[in-house]
């Protein structure tokens, strides 16, 4: 298979970082069997919280796939060469992500045998059907141009020419993908806290904020951990956009606020009032609200404040918390908060059971080991054509 | 008068063929199934769920105890949360935390067969909301989309929690979504949704909103009704006299 057997040869510590992963996984399978034979019964969603943590980490992590257009488009659209170095690490980020996502929304299935049924009765008025297009598509562009530009580069050649008109394709591609995302939720009448016009540029804001975040992270493990480096400048140039991009997201989140409280609309109002302070004494997501806000706070001036966003150590720190703050805020609060209070006013807490929280690990587990070892593919390409 | 035994046979034909004509073309007029409940009527007995248990009991609705996974196709709530826009500090007494009948709206503009990514809900020409249990995938996308809460989703296999089968309807799998479906093959009948039949008072009226003197066309023309969150434009065509 394609340059696969770069990533079966590795250290000892690497071999024990995959065989970490692959018990994670394995009783992540464990815990999808049981769920798979009991029922979604075995979550702890309800007849009013009817998605919870599977479908956030979903709506989180195709933000994660849509942000490898920050490092495509400058480079492919302006040919910003900085970023020539880690471009395919952002398209196989977003590959692993896509992936993700995709099991993400199969184990949130309660009839999980039938899911082509989307194929096979192809609905367009629904915002799923557009989803699952978008997400396929992007995954086999993002696939295509990995595989191709990395196979040219082995070579040391060029990459055929077809290949440009399919990157630039990817690059609308990318913004879709969210776009069809929020989608999903801001067209449902009677959700009000997804009935917001800004809910796409909102994901879009806070996605192009945490992609980067991660893989300036990734950036900086490679380099402790390979002898690849990144280099100084992309890592600079990403947390440019980070700063630019988690600014606006803080600024459409105010926007919400400004809305809901200065309209003083119940139904806007409520969804607020129990992500802040709770309702009817639950309280479940309140520490979550506050500790997504304060970190948002705190990731600001880090990012603003030039000595700290050029000192690697702060930044480091500063994607950490970007990277926890925008996790918790699409991850867990948007998606749940979005359900209570019902329709009906209900307030019904949720908290998710052990097995799901194991299946939630392994599909990141999983995520983990793919960027694993497409890194490990990539930069062996790499090291040995500068070797040769 | 005398008739001749070919006359007979003429005359017998063309009753048979006028009646299957009169058959043909009422069921050919175009229908629009819709229910006014008389909310007043309903609070009579406040302990009755008549309606409820016919309902639950015809169509094999399983009980499962825990409030999380409750399936319910008709249901009693109260009247604050059944009508939110009406929320008052001087509501009337006659309504304030009383209950109140809901069930599925059977919506002209049905937000949950929009979002459907199968196809397995969908709307009759007749108005009825329908479910395929058989191609929904279970992904409650139209438990989402429902402003209602009308839709129920099969956490748990419901089979060992069905009280007492009912042998004529099919009972449902995990993982998939049902409600309630206006007692599509009664209406096919010719009878009245279960509930309607089972309620003692006579506070549901059932029938076709498309024929002008149907009786709960009358109703509607006299009486003062009002319909949940009318102002997310789903158009329920469930009416209620409070």
């Amino acid at each position: 298979m394609f340059m696969f057997e770069k990533a079966v040869t590795g250290s000892r510590k690497y071999w024990l970082w995959l065989l970490g992963l692959f018990a994670v996984m394995g009783l992540g399978t464990l815990a999808y069997l049981y769920q798979f034979n009991q029922g979604l019964g075995v979550t702890g969603l309800s007849r009013d919280v009817s998605w919870g943590l599977y479908i956030a980490q979903f709506t989180f992590l195709v933000g994660v796939a849509a942000s490898a257009v920050m490092v495509v488009l400058p480079y492919y659209l302006h040919d910003f060469k900085v970023f020539a170095k880690i471009t395919i690490l952002g398209e196989f980020l977003a590959i692993s992500a896509v992936t993700m996502c995709m099991l993400f929304v199969f184990v949130d299935m309660g009839q999980p045998t039938r899911v082509l049924n989307v194929m096979l009765h192809p609905t367009l008025n629904s915002m799923m059907f557009w989803d699952f297009v978008s997400l396929g598509g992007y995954l086999l562009l993002n696939g295509v141009i990995a595989l191709v530009t990395l196979s040219a580069e082995r070579r040391d050649i060029a990459p055929p020419g077809w290949i440009k008109p399919v990157i630039l394709l990817s690059i609308p591609w990318a913004v879709s993908i969210h776009t069809v995302t929020a989608f999903l939720y801001s067209g449902l009448p009677g959700r009000s806290l997804w009935l917001t016009a800004i809910l796409a540029p909102r994901f879009l804001a806070s996605a192009f904020s945490a992609g980067p975040a991660l893989l300036i992270l990734l950036c900086l493990i490679i380099r402790k951990l390979t002898r690849f480096d990144p280099g100084r400048e992309p890592i600079q140039k990403l947390a440019l956009i980070v700063t630019y991009a988690m600014l606006i997201n803080v600024f459409f989140v105010a926007m919400e606020f400004f809305t809901a409280f200065y309209s003083q609309i119940p139904e806007h109002l409520e969804h607020f009032h129990y992500l802040l302070h709770g309702l009817e004494g639950s309280t479940t997501l309140v520490p979550w609200m506050w500790v997504s806000m304060i970190l948002a706070v705190v990731a600001l001036p880090l990012l603003i404040v030039p000595r700290a966003r050029r000192n690697e150590k702060v930044l480091a720190a500063t994607c950490g918390i970007v990277f926890a703050s925008l996790w918790i805020d699409k991850g867990i609060i948007l998606i749940v908060g979005g359900f209570v209070p019902s329709p009906l006013g209900a307030v019904t807490a949720y908290t998710p059971t052990l097995p799901e929280v194991a299946i939630t690990l392994s599909i990141w587990a999983l995520g983990a080991l793919m960027i694993t070892v497409f890194y490990k593919i990539a930069l062996s390409v790499r090291e040995s054509l500068s070797e040769a | 008068m005398k008739i001749t035994r070919q006359a007979f046979f003429r005359l017998s034909g063309l009753a048979g063929l006028a009646g299957a004509a009169r058959k043909l073309l009422a069921a050919a007029a175009p229908k629009r199934w819709a229910m006014v409940v008389d909310a007043r009527k309903c609070l009579r007995d406040q302990g009755c769920t008549k309606c409820i248990q016919a309902c639950h009991r015809a169509h094999n609705v399983p009980e499962f105890g825990e409030p999380k996974h409750q399936i319910a196709w008709i249901w009693k709530e109260r009247f604050e949360r059944a009508f939110p826009s009406q929320r008052s500090e001087y509501t009337a007494e006659t309504f304030k935390d009383k209950p109140v009948l809901v069930l599925c709206n059977h919506c002209d503009n049905p937000p949950c067969v929009r979002v459907c990514p199968t196809k397995a809900t969908w709307k009759r020409e007749d108005g009825l909301v329908m479910m395929d249990w058989h191609r929904c995938i279970g992904c409650r996308y139209c438990v989402a989309a429902c402003p209602y809460g009308s839709r129920s989703f099969n956490w748990l296999d419901p089979r060992p929690h069905i009280p007492a089968l009912n042998a004529d309807f099919p009972t449902r799998t995990k993982g998939v979504v049902e409600k309630c479906t206006f007692c599509e093959a009664r209406l096919a009948q010719g009878r009245p949704p279960a509930c309607v039949e089972a309620c003692p008072d006579k506070a549901l009226l059932f029938g076709n909103l498309a024929e002008a003197d149907s009786e709960v066309r009358k109703l509607l023309r006299a009486r003062y009704t009002i319909r949940r969150k009318p102002e997310l434009g789903t158009l329920p065509q469930i009416f209620y006299i409070v």
